[in-house]
């Protein structure tokens, strides 16, 4: 754990003192400590390309009353720097009183340990692995024509001091494994990308050649790719597989979900709690207490410890996700989703883990009822118009289904729908459920946080698939 | 007050007599501060302030072809040589690699041009907050506008650039921003649109009102909204839109997609890529430019580049590392782009819109669709359905593809191009795409 003040000219009782007398007549509020060490290595065109490693430290104090936030930053942590934050603060809510709300909920339970990814394991070590893979993959077919692949590691600590002294810290582990293989053959090039990763230590992944999964699956999704033909273009039949094309629930129904969207009354689905929003058969959480997952949190960046929240249960709207802040606003509570970038930037509702859970069909029958649709695999990124609900998503892998059975595979294609009707169109939802393996970054208003996603598959009756085959 | 030259040249030097120090042959380091200041207003009140004040110190290290670097935004002496000695330890295990080595000594940027990158007004937030009112008070006199939020940045930076070669420069810029997103409402939909301004200057930045304005009017028209039903039709991209195919062409002409082998446009210099009426121009020296710079992230004087001439492909983005990798010399491009623009086409705006019976007026993608190692193309879009040279009704829940090898030889521009950015583009018009609706 970090002593954020070890190294400055302020004591404990000293900043106690000043983040209670900013925040006195404020609604809530706190001073955010981060300190954080990464490392990021990349072997690329047969080198070890770059290898970086950064340290970060700064504070992040907030002080709200009714709907204005107040937030300074600095990354000099001394008396003057904190005092100057303290006045900024108190200057812009000058005119606006509040009551201080001392109540936060409180947890023992702990979703990942208190490591450092990065001191354990030499680098030597991980530049072996880099140069294994490059070899591996190589030597594996004579289309490879590059190769890419990276570590990327992270421990964050963090403290919250709130007013009246008192002070919830977290340590946060994170890694992240990645492959991009290209090939070439008869003078077309395809890429293919894996990962992994999660809040843990970098042992996991490279023991046991584990490091040779993630190769073998980019090249396979490569080689796919090589032999595929141009999309169709209209609205058909979509058959989704387990795990990571989950972000068409991350996009299509999770961000409309947050809570800040709903207070301003520009989410699409802002007056449908208790409505009937998916088919039956439906339900989706957003879960911050999974072991080691990539979006699990001890506790939140407000210093709420993070639960398994209902969104939509049988397909009924249950819950928005809640920071403090638009909870308070909404005269709820915190679901203990108030997440941030880093100590530069504001607090925000976001997701954690967000996941479909399991029906009892399998994907067989799914596939055997499509006429003409498209089967999706895998994806790149997603997108999202809250306002309008109008979501897309980009395929990296995925098929034809013609007459009930898988057929060629098809180039990446966008796929668009309706956020607010999407889930209306699920017929069939299977009894596979998988996690992804751990590489969602979701972005908002400029900020990254580590997401993950799960869900079994799904059969969706209309889609529109956005490829060039009329 | 953002920090001084004489402060971050001060940091900058105990870094690099430190990794000498410690043997590294050659580094190279970077120390910027940066102060900026947001106000955010949400239905005409306040709704958020937010000050940042942050210092960056990036270190890379040398040990004749082994490199490495740090990062931290830590600027005590003491946090500096524990990086350092880190950084230099890290070094010595990396691999050699031959391309690695600090620019050649005469391509760096010898002296400095004013550029007037840096206005020093402070506008304090009480003005920012005057301004966020009356742009909110315009942006709201609709009563179909039912969500206004807008917010003021304005930021002040500076940095040193300073390697072991004797390079020591760095300039003050300032950037100023104001930005409007409007959500409007009727019996079947809800649609949002934006505005925003940003420049060097605040003299320069748009009027509130026409702003707020603008970002209206932008978001009514694309009220109840029909899907359209699959089809080849001849697309309009809007000027925020087309300039993103400037941003898609220069990932693919830049030195590490080339050297890499990933790009579309690999071995077609010399060739024929666009229509042969287009030109592709990157000026790095527009006076308040939005991406003017004097010299690029490693000090290389950067000139401006003809990157597109009567369609041919002239020239790609090069950077040192990468440049060793191709044989070719730096253009002063590492770091990327500058002032990138399509020269304007013969074409007005008018004509452009009549020119078929009925095309796709494109004002928003989502999505990343870009493929730069094949070329496809393929995004989720909103617009507007225009029939004889008209507005016609607004579209979405659409996709529109292809692939940039056809889509650039198909490109026509209009006449209206404006420097607004750092990547600016006329109106633009490419015929025989797919779109996927119904």
């Amino acid at each position: 754990m970090s002593n954020f003040f070890k190294k400055s000219d302020l004591t404990r009782q000293d900043v106690d003192k000043i983040v209670s007398e900013t925040l006195n007549n404020c609604d809530d509020g706190e001073l955010y400590l981060e300190e954080s060490k990464s490392e990021s290595i990349l072997l690329d065109d047969n080198k070890i390309k770059s290898s970086n490693y950064s340290s970060d430290l700064g504070f992040g104090f907030r002080a709200i009353s009714n709907e204005v936030v107040a937030y300074s930053y600095s990354n000099e942590i001394s008396k003057d720097s904190l005092k100057n934050s303290s006045e900024n603060l108190k200057s812009t809510l000058k005119s606006i009183k509040g009551t201080y709300n001392h109540e936060i909920p409180k947890s023992n339970k702990k979703f990942y340990e208190d490591i450092n990814p990065i001191e354990q394991k030499t680098l030597d070590s991980k530049l072996e692995v880099l140069n294994k893979v490059n070899d591996f993959l190589r030597k594996k077919d004579g289309s490879v024509k590059q190769v890419t692949a990276s570590f990327a590691g992270e421990q964050k600590s963090i403290e919250i001091i709130r007013s009246g002294g008192e002070a919830l810290t977290d340590v946060r582990p994170l890694i992240r494994f990645n492959v991009s293989v290209m090939l070439e053959k008869n003078g077309r090039k395809e890429t293919g990308v894996y990962g992994i990763g999660g809040r843990q230590s970098y042992d996991d992944y490279l023991k046991n050649d584990n490091w040779k999964n993630v190769c073998e699956e980019a090249f396979r999704i490569a080689s796919v790719n090589l032999e595929s033909k141009p999309a169709p273009a209209g609205e058909m039949k979509v058959v989704l597989g387990p795990g990571w094309p989950a972000i068409l629930i991350h996009e299509a129904i999770g961000h409309g979900l947050e809570g800040d969207f709903n207070r301003k009354k520009t989410s699409a689905f802002h007056d449908l709690i208790g409505e009937k929003v998916a088919s039956e058969g439906v339900t989706i959480v957003d879960d911050g207490t999974l072991d080691n997952r990539r979006g699990s949190l001890t506790i939140d960046d407000e210093g709420t410890p993070t639960e398994r929240t209902v969104l939509i249960e049988n397909g009924i709207l249950k819950n928005f996700m809640q920071d403090r802040h638009n909870a308070r606003l909404m005269n709820t509570r915190s679901t203990g989703s108030g997440r941030r970038e880093n100590y530069r930037h504001i607090v925000l509702p976001r997701m954690r883990n967000t996941m479909m859970l399991n029906g009892n069909q399998t994907q067989d029958e799914m596939i055997k009822s499509v006429d003409k649709g498209i089967f999706a695999v895998s994806f790149g990124g997603g997108q999202v118009d809250i306002t309008s609900g109008k979501f897309v998503f980009n395929c990296t892998e995925a098929y034809e289904i013609n007459n009930g059975k898988i057929g060629s595979p098809i180039k990446g294609a966008t796929l668009i729908g309706d956020g607010p009707s999407i889930l209306k169109e699920v017929s069939m939802v299977g009894n596979d459920m998988m996690l992804d393996p751990g590489i969602g970054t979701c972005g908002k208003a400029g900020q990254g946080v580590p997401v993950g996603v799960a869900q079994p598959s799904i059969l969706i009756d209309k889609m529109t698939v956005g490829g060039t085959k009329l | 007050m953002v920090k001084d030259q004489e402060f971050l040249i001060s940091k900058a030097s105990y870094c690099l007599d430190l990794a000498k120090k410690m043997g590294a042959t050659d580094a190279s380091v970077t120390v910027g501060h940066s102060i900026s200041e947001t106000v955010n207003f949400r239905n005409k009140s306040l709704e958020a302030s937010d000050r940042s004040d942050g210092l960056a110190l990036n270190i890379e290290t040398y040990l004749g072809k082994r490199r490495s670097s740090i990062s931290s935004s830590n600027l005590l002496d003491e946090n500096i040589k524990t990086l350092i000695e880190k950084c230099f330890e890290t070094t010595k295990i990396t691999p050699e690699d031959e391309f690695n080595s600090l620019p050649d000594k005469n391509l760096l940027a010898k002296q400095i041009s004013n550029l007037n990158l840096y206005d020093e007004t402070r506008f304090e937030n009480d003005k920012k907050i005057k301004y966020l009112k009356d742009l909110e008070e315009s942006a709201s006199s609709d009563n179909q506008i039912i969500n206004t939020e807008s917010s003021f940045t304005e930021n002040k930076s500076n940095f040193i650039l300073a390697n072991s070669e004797g390079f020591c420069d760095g300039y003050k810029t300032s950037s100023f921003a104001a930005s409007c997103v409007t959500v409007a409402k009727d019996e079947n939909s809800m649609e949002r649109d934006y505005e925003f301004s940003s420049k060097r200057h605040l003299s320069d930045i748009k009027q509130a009102t026409d702003l707020g304005n603008k970002a209206a009017k932008q978001t009514i028209r694309k009220l109840s909204p029909k899907k359209i039903g699959s089809d080849k039709i001849s697309i309009i991209f809007d000027k925020r839109i087309s300039k993103g195919m400037l941003s898609a062409f220069a990932s693919a002409i830049s030195a590490s997609a080339i050297a890499r082998g990933t790009s579309f446009l690999k071995d077609k210099i010399d060739q024929q890529v666009f229509a042969n009426s287009i030109n592709v121009i990157d000026k790095p020296d527009i006076i308040k430019g939005m991406g003017s710079q004097n010299f690029d992230s490693e000090g290389v004087n950067s000139n401006t580049l003809q990157l597109i001439e009567d369609g041919i492909l002239k020239n790609y983005f090069v950077d040192t590392y990468n440049g060793k990798k191709l044989n070719l010399k730096s253009n002063g491009r590492s770091g990327g782009t500058t002032n990138l623009y399509f020269e304007k086409g013969k074409i007005s705006y008018e004509d452009l819109m009549k020119k078929n019976s009925r095309s796709l007026y494109i004002t928003e993608t989502i999505g990343h669709g870009s493929n730069i190692v094949t070329g496809d193309y393929s995004v989720g879009a909103t617009g507007f359905l225009v029939e004889d040279g008209e507005f016609k009704y607004p579209v979405n829940e659409i996709t529109i593809a292809g692939n940039f090898k056809d889509m650039f030889k198909n490109i026509i521009l209009a006449n209206d191009l404006e420097f607004e950015y750092s990547i600016n583009s006329p109106t633009m018009m490419i015929e025989g795409m797919t779109v996927a609706g119904k």
